[in-house]
């Protein structure tokens, strides 16, 4: 759904969704990234285990929670990506210790 | 006359709600006289404990009392489920008071023989265990835990969804609810009650108030007494998360939707717009000394209450002699009694008698004498 635009030629950088290679650029917020991707990255809600997807993109409807380095309920549209970056999309609630 | 009912129930939060309930379902006409959405409302702010462990300490009686609402709440959430298809998530498969350090369980351990020693306090079948114990039922406990208290009996609920299905219930039952009616005034005439609100005058044949702390202004009014000393408390609630506290706690407990509440001081601040801070890092610290993986979760909210405390602690359940027919209730523990005020005490206000046998303890006459013993509710 989400094209970039051709001339973007800033750097690639590798990170992984739910242990998938995806290839982000430099100064992608995770969400960002996570719709560039072309995958499904629907999350799923806490309580009703609705689908979601990132929606307002600057850090209020908090609809963009995904698992980043082990640490759960993070805003995705407010991380930039980092080479090696392990993402998971969250299905439900966050864990205890995560 | 459109503005007469059998009884008003005067309070529209969980206390006033249950007993409306209670009385619509048996098939009462009643009005509830409530005030707007800014009242200062423990129905709204409350631990949502279906609590028994260490309450009555200092009158045997509301052990009683308190095992029986215990043991009555599974009928009221299945009630309400059946009536409203609402389900308020009850829970009873125990609780936990949790010590950190060896004094704190010692003090425990001590608290709850005084408790069993009095005579006529019913069997918590409450237990001391020992951290290991604990960390079976517990997995999550950190390090500086030394054991607990477990009663078997104790339990909770989700007590907004709770209060919602008495509203929704009381309304199926043809219970007339008032809100913006706060009684400024009761006049009791020729066998009958005048309420005075903003918004007309309501006559009743009956009256209860269910008025939380504002029972002291009221009661006097009809010949009654309600001695209240509020408290407030703050809680401090995380982002929702997988379960993984499967017994509820004084202090922590995880809601049926992941979230994990804890809690409660208690202040003699009677502001519940503003939060004190150190108050609440050192609930959140203790909470993460009890569970250390918390300290990974995000605080989302924080707020206060002021919760609806008689003088002494306990509950006062009271009838008036010069006003035939008018009745007072009052108690902190709305949310474990509802059971009571809808199956026990709703009947007995509808026959015009409160069972003197069952309830003369929590008459507010014990009042009047000096030796008045202050319970430590939990």
């Amino acid at each position: 759904m989400f094209k970039r635009f051709d001339d973007d030629t800033r750097k690639v950088v590798e990170i992984f969704v739910d242990g998938r290679p995806v290839m982000a650029r430099e100064g992608d917020t995770v969400s960002a990234a996570l719709f560039a991707s072309g995958l499904d990255v629907r999350r799923k809600t806490a309580v009703s285990g609705a689908p979601r997807l990132p929606y307002c993109m600057m850090g209020v409807c908090f609809d963009c929670l995904v698992t980043i380095d082990g640490m759960g309920n993070r805003q995705g549209c407010l991380v930039p990506v980092h080479p090696g970056m392990q993402i998971e999309i969250q299905k439900g609630k966050r864990e205890i210790g995560r | 006359m459109p503005n007469s009912y059998d009884i008003a129930v005067i309070g529209g939060g969980l206390l006033g709600s249950a007993i409306a309930w209670g009385l619509g379902r048996i098939g009462q006409r009643v009005c509830v006289l409530d005030e707007g959405d800014i009242a200062k409302r423990a129905s709204r702010a409350n631990f949502a404990l279906v609590w028994v462990q260490s309450k009555g300490l200092g009158m045997p009686a509301y052990t009683g009392w308190t095992m029986q609402a215990s043991d009555t709440w599974p009928k009221l959430a299945a009630e309400l489920l059946d009536q409203t298809g609402l389900d308020v998530c009850f829970q009873r498969n125990g609780g936990f008071h949790l010590a950190l350090g060896e004094e704190e369980l010692e003090q425990r351990s001590a608290l709850l023989k005084r408790l069993h020693n009095q005579p006529g306090a019913v069997d918590y079948k409450m237990e001391i265990l020992g951290r290991e114990q604990v960390a079976r039922m517990l997995p999550h406990i950190g390090p500086e835990v030394s054991g607990g208290s477990f009663c078997p009996y104790d339990g909770h609920v989700n007590s907004l969804r709770t209060f919602r299905a008495l509203h929704t219930g009381m309304a199926k039952f043809g219970v007339d609810y008032r809100p913006e009616h706060p009684v400024s005034d009761i006049k009791y005439v020729q066998g009958e009650f005048r309420l005075a609100s903003p918004n007309g005058e309501i006559r009743a044949g009956k009256i209860v108030l269910a008025a939380g702390n504002a029972n002291q202004t009221l009661a006097p009014m009809v010949g009654l007494e309600a001695p209240m000393g509020p408290t407030r408390g703050q809680i401090v609630v995380t982002e929702r998360t997988m379960p993984f506290l499967p017994h509820p706690l004084t202090t922590v407990r995880q809601t049926d939707e992941g979230t994990v509440m804890i809690g409660d001081s208690k202040e003699d601040m009677l502001d519940d717009t503003v939060l004190n801070l150190p108050i609440s890092s050192v609930m959140a610290d203790r909470a993460q000394r009890m569970f250390p993986l918390l300290g990974r979760l995000n605080v989302v909210r924080s707020w206060s209450g002021i919760r609806v405390m008689p003088k002494d602690g306990f509950p006062i359940y009271d009838q008036s002699e010069t006003c035939p027919g008018a009745f007072v209730t009052c108690c902190h523990s709305g949310v474990t009694l509802a059971s009571n005020h809808a199956f026990e005490i709703a009947p007995m206000v509808a026959a015009g008698a409160l069972d003197k046998k069952k309830l003369g303890a929590f008459s507010a006459t014990r009042f009047q004498k000096s030796d008045v013993r202050t319970s430590g509710y939990y």
